[in-house]
């Protein structure tokens, strides 16, 4: 079966532009289809794909030869899940926006399509202009969502959040243009293709600082600690479904940035800042987690438990270890995969208590609401990696990563899993038990959330039950990509 | 046969290079006199569409004349039609056909005369083209006057507007101390060289003739950048740049943003990357902090401007620091990446501004940033090339504006300038502040803007005040904005055209690293 990833990836867009010619109400529909299409198609990659095989399906034509960039597409272990989370995310998002009335519906509907075409772009890109392309592309619509159908401050908050990530990612871009001009041998042409960038090689020095321009882009989109000032605000201003692909899509395509680029690349470079963002990713965790401890309103909560999750995530790739690795690349798909039903089901809450999301207003919903319960439980005790969950088997593995070399940043690591689990209870017992609310009008769950959530609590529980099917696809591409950082490090030990 | 009068020899004269010259001169001088003619027909309708047709002309025979490679320096030495020369003419030629269709309705050509107005455009284009073109100082400050002088005027062309004579009047005075100074600098530069043509002078330092430290030379250099500096609104001799484009008639600015910038770089890449073989003199770096200084100051000057025209003037400062970028490195890759940004510019500038004019001339508000407000709900025609030209303007990927820069700032890295590099890319970062304002306004409704009031304005509308009036009464407006827009996108995803016509023009200079 040949399958064309260019379809993949533009489908989305061309049914945004299409929704643009048509009736005003279509125009939703158009674009439910095409990401309806395009998860269906992800379906048919999963089956296809070849665990033992490298990049697949690859997709190589000339862009721009004058710049050396190069329209390449493939698909490997790295990104086959992530390509797949967006494709799975996507559907019930748009699901959940196409039943709610919009102003300009065309043109909400039109970047929600860009968007996805943006993300998956920066997924499947093999070519690291074509990469930072789709990077950068991707604040676009996003900055279009939450600055014209957010809430309260929007612009500000969508100002401040364009600004913050740009400041990351043009840096990168300057970064990246770097790395392709100094590693281009005397008399070569240059080349931003990622295998042709990793037979050659920029000195060490040099790496260092590309690799925490790099980081710099990264963590930001995360985000990490200390570079996460755009969260509150923007957390609250976005709209709900918004805010779900931004917290459980896009916050991926940084750290999948480090293993698909700054690792195989950049090793020395890498090994160089092991460190130091091993740090980074700790005081992520332990800051992420005292927050979202502390907030009042449950996006909040998410939107904090968030950064100490990317935390997690960052520490197992950075342990250079392949069960970190593999750990934290199964993490990734696991915490997508949890964040956006948590935010649709806020969205939910949020309906029956006149729009309140904060705790203290909220409570007794789940006498009424036993379905919408059930979803709740299940996917706050996958946030909270209950064993049996996909969650507990990507955190074991992230911390078994970090004890083999590291043993002390695994062991205060530890402690952000204990307090996941009473945060997320807290949030839990908050909302759906407790002595209700003045404006709480608790009822079940309607037919549309319940079929935006219902799949995804599913796949969560497949994905507990059977994480194998991750593990197992991921596994070669993983222990390809920190392979050489991993040798680095041996290397300075032995020495 | 000899005669005595053969010892003068009268120079060579390649008509067929210099045809593109004569086209506008003589489409000058033909405007000239037929809006001596009375009759609303012949000065609304015939006299632009003669200087449109001498302006198609030229470009016809631009692309007739195009030839890659070093070119021999026709009449003497004096100009050289080389892919150099003509690809920043053709910008010109292009800037110049879209202020012909901007001012159809434009009070600033009724006020001055249908004819003496595009007569004097196509002069100033004319100079233009003898400047980039000029391979001799001579020839060099004569294109200069002749581009500057009409502006002056055309800066003041809307007689009735006091602000429009003062930016006339400002950019005078400004415009003749750069000048001054430039011809003080090409006098040293000669007193150094002793030699007027730019082959001459190149030979002349890269032999031993000439010290590169001799501080007649270095001098004269500073002088020179310094005046180039005026007319290309580097920091910091940018400070006339948003009086003037906000006092000018909206089609001048739109004109004077595009075309002076071309044909100012144009001449500085030629007689500083080729000529004074920058590479090998000590004055890259100064000029480095030249343009990472006109990026910060450009930038952040933006920041709190809330007339668009303003906001455009101080962008195109920022701008022209990327633009000194290409310049500074002085290689094959910084020519070419300089020539490539400045189509780009060109294209995504004329969108804003057209957009700017069509708003300007309905809006009670001018060209205040909030004349904008809600234009994607009223008028989604002219809010999206608006859009398009911010994002591209700030370098978001898939518009022409992100290719640019990726460019320049591979040609700055390359040429062992990664932290201009930097500055760029931080520039561009401060720049989506207020790129980014505009979006909001017309996106994002009520959306207030932070500043003082100003008082509403009387103006005459051109049609019956709704959106849709307002839209067909100026279709050339809306549809430039449309035009230039959709090419922004254009060559965001398809930039080949451009990087062929930039791979020839890398050809024209030689010595370069």
């Amino acid at each position: 079966m040949t399958i064309h990833l260019s379809i993949v990836l533009f489908l989305p867009l061309a049914t945004g532009l299409l929704g643009a010619f048509l009736p005003r109400g279509m125009a939703r529909w158009a674009v439910l289809a095409g990401t309806v299409a395009v998860l269906l198609y992800t379906v048919a990659l999963l089956v296809d794909f070849d665990a033992g095989g490298g990049v697949q399906y690859v997709t190589d034509d000339e862009w721009i030869p004058d710049l050396g960039i190069r329209y390449q597409l493939g698909i490997d272990g790295l990104n086959l899940f992530m390509v797949a989370l967006t494709a799975i995310a996507w559907v019930p998002c748009t699901l959940v926006a196409a039943f709610r009335q919009h102003d300009r519906p065309k043109l909400f509907f039109f970047n929600l399509a860009l968007a996805e075409t943006a993300v998956l772009g920066a997924f499947l890109a093999q070519d690291l202009a074509l990469f930072i392309v789709f990077f950068d592309l991707m604040l676009i619509p996003f900055y279009f969502m939450i600055g014209g159908w957010g809430t309260g401050d929007r612009v500000r908050a969508t100002t401040k959040f364009v600004i913050y990530t740009l400041a990351g990612s043009l840096l990168m871009m300057a970064a990246a243009i770097a790395l392709g001009v100094l590693s281009t041998p005397d008399g070569g042409e240059i080349s931003f293709s990622l295998a042709e960038l990793q037979q050659r090689s920029v000195s060490e020095g040099t790496q260092q600082w590309i690799v925490l321009l790099f980081a710099l882009a990264f963590f930001v989109k995360a985000p990490l600690f200390p570079l996460h000032g755009w969260v509150p605000e923007t957390y609250r201003s976005s709209p709900i479904v918004t805010i779900a692909l931004l917290g459980g899509v896009l916050s991926k395509v940084g750290v999948y940035g480090f293993l698909r680029i700054v690792l195989p690349i950049m090793p020395e470079g890498s090994q160089h800042w092991q460190e130091l963002f091993i740090i980074i990713a700790v005081f992520s965790i332990l800051y992420g987690s005292i927050l979202a401890f502390s907030q009042d309103n449950v996006r909040l909560v998410v939107a904090y438990s968030s950064i100490a999750q990317m935390g997690f995530i960052v520490l197992g790739i950075f342990a250079l270890e392949d069960k970190g690795a593999q750990g934290a690349v199964f993490q990734m798909l696991n915490h997508g995969l949890v964040v956006v039903p948590l935010f649709l089901i806020v969205g939910v809450i949020a309906a029956r208590a006149s729009g309140s999301e904060s705790l203290s207003e909220l409570g007794g919903m789940a006498f009424r609401a036993p379905v919408l319960a059930t979803l709740f439980l299940i996917v706050a005790f996958a946030t909270l990696a209950m064993p049996g969950s996909g969650n507990f088997v990507g955190e074991v593995l992230v911390l078994f990563g970090t004890f083999e070399d590291k043993l002390v940043y695994g062991l205060v690591a530890s402690a952000g899993v204990v307090l996941t689990a009473i945060y997320m209870i807290r949030v839990f017992g908050g909302t759906m038990h407790n002595p209700p609310g003045a404006d709480v009008e608790s009822s079940e769950i309607d037919g549309l959330h319940l079929a935006a959530i219902a799949p995804l609590v599913a796949v969560i529980v497949a994905l507990g039950v059977y994480p194998n099917f991750v593990v197992h696809r991921t596994e070669k591409a993983t222990t390809a990509s920190i392979q050489e950082a991993h040798g680095v490090g041996e290397q300075v030990a032995t020495r | 046969m000899t005669l005595p009068l053969a010892e003068i020899q009268a120079p060579d004269i390649d008509y067929k290079a210099l045809s593109p010259l004569m086209a506008t001169i003589g489409g000058s001088i033909v405007v000239l006199m037929v809006g001596l003619l009375r009759g609303r027909l012949v000065q609304t309708v015939l006299v632009p569409a003669l200087t449109a047709l001498s302006l198609l002309t030229a470009i016809g025979l631009t692309i007739w004349i195009w030839e890659p490679g070093v070119q021999q320096p026709i009449i003497e030495g004096s100009l050289t039609m080389d892919a150099l020369a003509l690809g920043v003419a053709v910008l010109v030629y292009v800037a110049g056909l879209v202020c012909v269709a901007l001012s159809l309705r434009a009070v600033a050509a009724r006020e001055a005369g249908h004819g003496e107005y595009h007569s004097m455009l196509l002069g100033s284009i004319t100079g233009m083209v003898v400047l980039a073109a000029s391979s001799d100082l001579i020839t060099l400050f004569v294109g200069i006057e002749l581009l500057s002088i009409p502006l002056y005027v055309l800066c003041a062309s809307e007689l009735h507007r006091r602000t429009s004579l003062e930016a006339g009047l400002k950019y005078l005075v400004i415009g003749s101390v750069g000048s001054a100074t430039l011809l003080y600098g090409l006098a040293l530069l000669y007193g150094a060289t002793g030699a007027m043509q730019f082959d001459a002078i190149a030979s002349a330092i890269s032999s031993d003739e000439v010290s590169l430290t001799d501080p007649l030379l270095l001098t004269g250099i500073g002088l020179i950048a310094t005046g180039l500096a005026f007319k290309a609104s580097v920091a910091p001799f940018h400070q006339w740049t948003p009086d003037v484009y906000q006092g000018a008639p909206t089609p001048i600015t739109t004109f004077m943003a595009v075309a002076t910038k071309a044909a100012a770089f144009g001449v500085a890449l030629r007689l500083f990357d080729g000529a004074l073989g920058l590479s090998q003199l000590e004055w890259g770096p100064a000029l480095a902090a030249l343009a990472a200084a006109t990026i910060v100051i450009g930038n952040v000057g933006a920041l709190t401007q809330r007339s668009l025209k303003r906001l455009l003037a101080w962008s195109s400062v920022a701008q022209a620091g990327y633009l000194m970028a290409g310049v500074v490195v002085g290689s094959t890759l910084g020519l070419q990446a300089t020539v490539f940004y400045l189509a780009v510019y060109l294209v995504m500038n004329v969108a804003a501004f057209a957009v700017v004019i069509a708003r300007e001339r309905v809006s009670e508000r001018g060209d205040d940033l909030s004349s904008l407000e809600n234009l994607g709900q009223t008028q989604p025609w002219l809010a999206w090339p608006m859009t398009i030209a911010m994002l591209s303007l700030a370098g978001v990927p898939a518009t022409a504006g992100f290719i640019g820069k990726f460019y320049l700032i591979d040609a700055a890295v390359a040429g062992d300038y990664a932290w201009l590099g930097i500055v760029i890319v931080v520039g561009a970062v401060v720049s989506f502040a207020y790129y980014l304002r505009v979006v909001a306004v017309m996106w994002m409704g009520g959306y207030e803007v932070e500043l003082p009031t100003i008082p509403p304005r009387q103006v005459k509308p051109v049609s019956g005040w709704s959106p849709e009036a307002d839209l067909s009464a100026q279709p050339e407006v809306a549809a430039i904005a449309i035009a230039f827009a959709a090419a922004t996108i254009l060559f965001g995803v398809w930039p080949d055209p451009l990087f062929d016509a930039a791979r020839d023009i890398g050809t024209a200079l030689s010595g370069l690293r």
